[in-house]
C-alpha cells in the first residue's frame, strides 16, 4: 500500500490535489468566528425584540428588518467562507459555487413584487373576502360618530 | 491560504484538478447548491404568500414559550436557544474537521460525538416547539363561536385580536392567515430532516472513525464533506431563523 502512505503526507485524498481543510495550525480562527456568529446573532435577536418592545412601525420597522437581512448575510459569508472553507478554495471553484447563486436576486425580487401585486389587486376586487380575514390597521381608521 | 498557486498557472490544461478538490468534495458543492434553491424557493414562496396578506402573525407573539415556565410571556427566548445549539455544534463539528486534517483519531471522535450531542438536542427542542404550537389552545372566534385551537398547517390562531372581547382572561382573536402553518411546518420540518439526516450521517462517520477506517485509508476527507453538509444545515437554519421568527 504504497500509494496510501504517499497521501497520508498530505492528508489529502489524491495526491494531485494541493488544497487541504484547516490551513491555520491552531483553532484560533475557529473560535474567533464562533465568537463573531455569536455577537451577530445576539445583534440580530436585540434588533427582533426591539421592534416588538417599542412597536416600530413604518420606515423604521422597514430598517430594523433590513438591517436583520444584512446582519444575516454577514452570519452566511462567515459560515461558508470560514467553517466550509470555500475562502480558501482556489477561485475557479468559489465561482462554480458562488455565481449560481446570483439567480436569488432575480427570484427575490419577481416573487415578492407578484405577492404585493396580489394583495393590492385582492383589497381593491375582492373586499368582501379580504375584510373577513383582517383588516390593516392602517387602513382601518374609526368613523366619527 | 494552504494553497500556493504560481501567477499564470494554466487549470484547464489537463493532468490536474481544475478545482484543485476532490471527486466526492466538488459533488458534496453541487448538491449543497442544489439544495439552496431548494430551501431558497421554498422561503421565497412563503414570502410571496406572506407579502400578499394584509395581516401577518408577530412571530414575537407566536414564540414565546419557553418549556417549564408555563405562560411566561418570553419572545424569542427559545429559538435562541435553538439557534445557539446549532451554532455551537457547527464549531464542534469544524473542530472535528481540524483533528482530522491532523489524523487524531481520538480528537475527531470526541468532536463528532459532541456535534451529534448538539444536533440531538437541536431536534428534541423542535419536537418540543412543534407540539406546543399544535397542541396550544388559544381562543378564536370561528363563525361567530369561541373554539379554542392551536395551529396546525390547516388552522391558524394567530389572528388580529376581536376589540373588546375576552375569554378566561385571553383576548380572543380571529384566525389568521391560514398558509402560515403550512410554511411554518413544512420549512422547519424539510430543515429538521436535515439536521435528522446530518445526524444519522455523524452518527456513521463516528462508527467509521473507531473502526479505524480513515487511518487505514490514510486521510479523514469523509468527515470533511460530511463537515460540509452539517455546516450547511447551520448556514439554511440562519436563513430559516430570520424569515419565521426575526422579520
Amino acid at each position: 500500500m504504497s500509494s496510501h502512505e504517499h497521501h497520508t503526507e498530505h492528508g489529502v485524498a489524491s495526491p494531485e490535489i494541493t488544497f487541504a481543510h484547516e490551513p491555520a495550525p491552531n483553532t484560533k480562527r475557529i473560535w474567533k468566528t464562533f465568537w463573531i456568529l455569536l455577537v451577530l446573532t445576539i445583534a440580530e435577536l436585540a434588533l427582533g425584540l426591539s421592534h416588538y418592545a417599542f412597536h416600530l412601525e413604518g420606515f423604521l420597522l422597514l430598517f430594523v428588518k433590513g438591517a436583520m437581512i444584512i446582519l444575516s448575510l454577514c452570519k452566511a459569508v462567515y459560515i461558508v467562507s470560514i467553517f466550509m472553507h470555500l475562502g480558501d478554495e482556489i477561485r475557479n471553484m468559489r465561482l462554480t459555487v458562488l455565481v449560481p447563486l446570483l439567480l436569488f436576486i432575480w427570484f427575490i425580487l419577481a416573487f415578492l413584487w407578484d405577492g404585493v401585486a396580489w394583495r393590492n389587486l385582492r383589497n381593491r376586487y375582492d373586499k368582501p373576502a379580504t375584510e373577513q380575514q383582517a383588516v390593516p390597521h392602517d387602513q382601518h381608521k374609526p368613523k366619527a360618530d | 491560504m494552504s494553497t500556493h498557486v504560481p501567477a499564470g498557472y494554466k487549470w484547464w490544461t489537463g493532468g490536474k484538478s481544475p478545482y484543485n478538490v476532490s471527486y466526492g468534495k466538488l459533488m458534496m458543492w453541487i448538491f449543497l447548491l442544489s439544495d439552496t434553491f431548494t430551501f431558497g424557493a421554498l422561503l421565497i414562496s412563503y414570502g410571496t404568500i406572506r407579502v400578499s396578506q394584509n395581516y401577518w402573525p408577530d412571530p414575537n407573539h407566536v414564540f414565546n414559550a419557553f418549556p417549564l415556565m408555563g405562560h411566561a410571556n418570553l419572545p424569542l427566548a427559545f429559538v435562541s436557544l435553538m439557534t445557539f445549539i446549532l451554532i455551537m455544534s457547527s464549531v464542534t463539528m469544524v473542530l472535528a474537521v481540524h483533528e482530522g486534517h491532523k489524523r487524531n483519531r481520538a480528537g475527531v471522535e470526541k468532536w463528532l460525538l459532541w456535534t451529534i450531542l448538539g444536533g440531538s438536542l437541536f431536534l428534541s427542542c423542535q419536537a418540543w416547539e412543534w407540539t406546543h404550537m399544535i397542541t396550544g389552545s388559544h381562543a378564536v372566534l370561528v363563525d361567530g363561536q369561541i373554539k379554542e385551537i392551536g395551529a396546525t398547517i390547516t388552522q391558524n390562531p394567530y389572528g388580529p385580536a376581536v376589540p373588546g372581547l375576552m375569554h378566561d382572561g385571553h383576548a380572543v382573536t380571529t384566525p389568521g392567515p391560514v398558509g402560515f402553518g403550512g410554511f411554518f411546518f413544512g420549512i422547519t420540518g424539510f430543515h429538521g430532516f436535515h439536521v435528522f439526516s446530518g445526524v444519522c450521517l455523524l452518527v456513521l462517520a463516528f462508527v467509521w472513525t473507531k473502526m479505524g477506517r480513515f487511518d487505514n485509508l490514510g486521510h479523514y476527507e469523509m468527515i470533511e464533506k460530511i463537515g460540509l453538509y452539517w455546516h450547511f444545515v447551520d448556514l439554511v437554519w440562519v436563513f430559516v431563523f430570520l424569515c419565521f421568527y426575526l422579520i
